[in-house]
């Protein structure tokens, strides 16, 4: 101790909480603070604000072939709805969709059992997806064409390779990062094999499978809509992508906005809506993330 | 003397790291009789959770060998269960309840109704009836491991295995699970075999404590304990054992220096 000083000698006490004396201990947010509480609100404001902004801008730029404006990019959205044009183009893209993304989901369940049971697999996958993963679906277009001709074959290849390597690459690494305890607790009550996977792997990896679903969508419908871009020409009906391209052979510049409009909502749709619907009933719902 | 539930001979264990085989125990023997709170206690590197790890079926020993009422232990099983440190042996994608049903049914003990019943009676032991329906990462640290305990007991193994169950918690929670524990021995004389490396702990839980010495782990004693009536919270016995623990030290040292 310092210049050989002494501790400062106090006396004890013991003190009554008395919680009258606050004057807030819990109060209700204002109606205005709540509302802007809500990022839907900011958000939609947000929007309102661009619309507004495209409007005037359009109206200043007076050139329909070049930048409609926003209320007749809205009128032809409306009207090519209502004349059932874009719900026969898109429910054309949707089917094709989801026959590539379940075809390979499928082939990503194949890869990833035969990696998950063997050494060889792992290398196998880890190898291919390092290989294809980088490469973008749209380049396999020519190709596919070559193999398949103009037709649905050939977007479903190429949506194929879209979903196949994220959703694959994904679940592995979420299988593989199934924490060694939680194996234990499911080898101790004596499950193997199939149970074992369905009962353990597959719940505990799910943040991870959910990722790669997100992602092989988010490819596969990018993917689908530049190749219906290129092709479809000898299609009597297109998908969106050939709606967009179409239209602008016609210079129905507005349609095009609409066609474009109506990936973006369906983009939105899944994305906002059904893949966070899964997301909340489940791995926020069991805490596996926040 | 009657036939011991559990009964390890000889056993020496090792495992491989990337760049070591490494040998965790060498010829360890204990016997556990039905009933027994036994504790196996050592510092760190005394192989006593991969001891543990064997006993659950997780290990084939290199030498020596393992029984349960009398057959081989070969492979992990729901006659054994094992409570862990850590709070994410309980399956995030299952409420408190459906965690323990999933042990029964899943192991094929009981059909899913009756592993309701049974499920609920184990929550309500172990306090959390109001939780039942909670999932666990809203639940405490304690509360979890309350959960896995409930789990464990309800599969009315031969054996509860416990690795350093309460090692993950603050000083206060692990003592109220330690009583809590105690409390549930008294209702039901289950056999449990703990692991720890708190010498208190030992003294408290166990009723017979194995001491392993370690690098690699080697019986070094057998002792009673006569836990809660130790006299002065088990101080005698716990120094017996440090001393113990501690002498080696000293002689190592004086070993390295020499």
């Amino acid at each position: 101790m310092p210049d050989g000083s002494v501790q400062v000698q106090r006396p004890e006490f013991v003190a009554e909480t008395q919680s009258k004396l606050f004057g807030v201990v819990e109060k209700p947010l204002t109606a205005w603070e709540r509302i802007f509480g809500k990022s839907a609100v900011r958000k939609s404001a947000l929007l309102l604000v661009l619309a507004a902004a495209w409007e005037i801008y359009a109206r200043k730029v007076d050139n329909a072939l070049v930048f409609p404006t926003f209320t007749a990019t809205v009128q032809a959205f409306f009207s090519a709805i209502t004349s059932g044009v874009i719900p026969q183009r898109t429910w054309a893209s949707i089917r094709v969709l989801l026959q590539g993304y379940c075809v390979g989901l499928v082939l990503a369940a194949l890869l990833t059992a035969l990696a998950t049971a063997s050494r060889v697999g792992t290398d196998l996958l880890e190898t291919l997806t390092a290989m294809f993963n980088p490469l973008p679906s749209i380049a396999l277009l020519p190709l596919a064409v070559l193999w398949f001709g103009l037709g649905n074959g050939s977007l479903i290849f190429v949506l194929i390779h879209a979903v196949l390597w994220s959703v694959a690459l994904n679940t592995h690494a979420g299988f593989r990062s199934v924490s060694q305890t939680l194996r234990m607790v499911g080898r101790n009550y004596g499950l193997s094999g199939p149970r074992y996977v369905t009962q353990i792997l597959i719940p505990a990896a799910f943040p991870n499978i959910l990722t790669g679903l997100k992602i092989g969508w988010a490819f596969a419908w990018r993917t689908l809509i530049a190749a219906e871009l290129v092709f479809g020409v000898s299609q009597g009906s297109g998908g969106l992508g050939w709606y967009v391209f179409e239209n602008k052979n016609l210079l129905e510049i507005a349609n095009v906005f609409a066609g474009l409009f109506t990936v973006i909502l369906i983009g939105l749709v899944v994305e906002n809506l059904i893949f966070r619907t899964i997301e909340q009933r489940t791995i926020r719902r069991w805490g596996m993330q926040h | 003397m009657a036939e011991p539930l559990l009964d390890v001979r000889g056993v020496t264990l090792q495992y491989k790291t990337k760049d070591h085989l490494v040998t965790a125990t060498y010829r360890v023997g204990f016997q556990v009789f039905r009933s027994d709170r036994y504790v196996i206690l050592g510092p760190s590197g005394c192989g006593k959770s991969t001891l543990l790890k064997a006993v659950g079926g997780y290990i084939q020993p290199v030498e020596g060998e393992m029984r349960l009422t009398g057959s081989p232990i070969r492979k992990p099983g729901p006659d054994r269960v094992m409570v862990f440190q850590e709070f994410d042996q309980l399956l995030p994608w299952k409420t408190v309840r459906e965690n323990v049903v999933f042990a029964l049914s899943a192991s094929g003990r009981l059909p899913r109704r009756e592993a309701h019943e049974k499920a609920m009676h184990y929550i309500e032991k172990v306090n959390l009836g109001k939780f039942a329906d909670s999932y666990p990462h809203t639940l405490s640290g304690g509360m979890k491991q309350r959960v896995a305990i409930a789990r464990g007991m309800a599969m009315e193994p031969e054996i509860l295995l416990m690795d350093e169950p309460f090692a993950a918690l603050d000083a206060l929670t692990r003592r109220k699970m330690q009583d809590e524990l105690l409390q549930l021995w008294d209702d039901t004389h289950f056999t449990v075999l703990f692991v720890t490396h708190s010498i208190p702990e030992a003294v408290l839980v166990g009723n017979r404590i194995l001491l392993l010495s370690p690098h690699p782990g080697q019986v070094k004693a057998e002792l009673n304990s006569k836990g809660r009536a130790e006299g002065g919270e088990g101080r005698e016995l716990s120094q017996r054992i440090q001393r113990m623990l501690f002498a080696e030290e000293v002689e190592e040292e004086a070993a390295a220096h020499a």
